[in-house]
């Protein structure tokens, strides 16, 4: 057996504090090809011009360092650990706060976390949400995704009556998106979780979030429903900002895997243009 | 059909009642920024018979709280936040005079109804363009409850704010218009 690689956490914070600038301050790329192609196919002109804004919106943060938005989110941060590796030099849990306080202070970010009852500020942005998993391997991986506040209050979570099945799935997508219209600045991009528990479809949906929105899905039951959800999404007609538009999704994401047979869990993470997602890899 | 109007505050019965939903306005001069917690403070002041941080009267308010200004600049990125958190105190401003909103997101029947009988208008800026509406402010000062850090109410000098009109003082609104128009 080979002897398990040695990680400094430390690193873990260099990396986090790095990617707080990239997410908040970069549009990706992904992100950005996808606002090109709505403006192209936005049969609205007043959405066409939102769309416009957008993409000078992402230059000028590019140029100035400015955040993308105002809300640069609650930093919400997946970790893949390899199970080859040996994390030394302190608690991973403090490491990736000590890169989120970082970040946000030197990059000049919005310090967005409170306590939920006195509303008191807690000054540096954590803490972090974190969801760490073991996987094979010596590398770490590490996601960062700062949420917003005005799309993760429209998001949803169903616990369905098996009997609803895939219709009941759908107009369970359709109604979080019709209660949200514009407030989560639309164009939107939806993670889908189905099956699996309360729990763990949350997680699931806010993790199928980190995916290229050119990417296809590898589960052709999955892939199938993206395309009809997106369709019956874009129906609705609410359009970039909420104007009124042929673009109002971007993309819907869908994950699915069994359940209890008692259950049919439906998590809806509503993600906001700014879709924001930067990773690294140590 | 919708048209680009210029206004400059303070606001009067006449500037807004011109303004039907779909305008685009380019909004200049003084506007006022604050959030929940603000306008929590704003009402309670009032209330006490306490003046408030700025007049009211003839008024925009801007929903949003910036990220910090970095070195050299006015102010950090500064686009809007959802309104509906405001829509508790929304019409108490209004029967004062409050002339202007500004956020993003559907108001409350109560806000709207206040609208309509005291004549005021909801103005929405694009969600989340916050470098963008950044350019369009030449001065930010905290003018009150700082340590309400970007929750503080600040006075902002903007010159040709780009802003939506979404409900206008006849009712109208323009989220509605908009599903109406390309919903299928
Ligand atoms: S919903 Fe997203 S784009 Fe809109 S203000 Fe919040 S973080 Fe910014």
């Amino acid at each position: 057996m080979s002897a398990p690689r040695e990680v400094q956490v430390s690193a873990i914070s260099d990396a986090v504090a790095g990617l707080c600038g990239q997410a908040d301050i970069e549009l990706p790329a992904d992100v950005r090809r996808s606002f090109e192609q709505a403006m192209a196919a936005e049969e609205s002109p007043v959405g066409k011009g939102v769309l416009a804004r957008l993409l000078e919106n992402a230059d000028l943060a590019q140029d100035t360092r400015l955040p993308i938005c105002q809300d640069c989110g609650l930093a919400v941060v997946f970790l893949d650990l390899g199970q080859d590796v040996h994390l030394i030099g302190g608690d991973l849990t403090e490491a990736v706060n000590e890169g989120v306080r970082r970040g946000y202070k030197d990059y000049y970010l919005r310090k967005s976390v409170c306590h939920p009852f006195s509303r008191a500020n807690t000054g540096d942005n954590t803490p972090a949400v974190i969801h760490t998993r073991i996987v094979p391997g010596d590398k770490v991986h590490v996601w960062l995704v700062p949420k917003g506040g005005g799309s993760e209050n429209m998001s949803k979570i169903f616990l369905l009556t098996p009997a609803l099945g895939l219709e009941g799935v759908k107009k369970a997508v359709l109604d979080t998106v019709i209660a949200a219209g514009p407030n989560p600045c639309p164009p939107i991009i939806l993670g889908v979780a189905v099956g699996g528990t309360f729990d763990d479809a949350a997680v699931r949906a806010k993790r199928s979030l980190l995916r290229e929105l050119d990417s296809v899905n590898p589960d052709p039951e999955a892939a199938k429903l993206e395309e009809e959800l997106l369709a019956a999404v874009n129906d609705l007609g609410i359009g970039p900002a909420g104007l009124g538009g042929r673009m109002t999704c971007l993309k819907v994401f869908v994950d699915i895997r069994p359940c209890h047979i008692a259950s049919l869990p439906v998590a809806v993470n509503v993600q906001c243009h700014a879709a924001r997602h930067k990773e690294a890899v140590l | 059909m919708s048209q680009t109007i210029r206004l400059t505050t303070p606001l009067t019965d006449q500037d807004v009642s011109q303004l039907k939903a779909g305008d685009q306005v380019l909004l200049s001069g003084t506007i006022y920024t604050a959030r929940d917690a603000a306008h929590k403070r704003i009402v309670e002041a009032i209330k006490q018979g306490q003046e408030p941080p700025f007049p009211i009267a003839g008024a925009a308010i801007y929903y949003v709280g910036p990220s910090p200004a970095p070195p050299g600049r006015v102010i950090g990125a500064a686009g809007p936040t959802t309104s509906y958190r405001m829509d508790a105190y929304a019409p108490f401003l209004i029967e004062r005079g409050l002339k202007a909103m500004i956020g993003k997101g559907k108001r409350g029947h109560e806000v709207k109804e206040a609208m309509v009988r005291h004549k005021a208008v909801y103005l929405a800026a694009i969600g989340g363009a916050g470098a963008l509406m950044a350019g369009a402010i030449t001065e930010a000062e905290v003018i009150a409850y700082p340590e309400l850090g970007p929750e503080a109410v600040r006075r902002l000098v903007v010159e040709e704010m780009p802003l939506f009109v979404v409900n206008d003082v006849h009712g109208a609104d323009l989220y509605e218009q908009g599903r109406e128009a390309y919903g299928r």
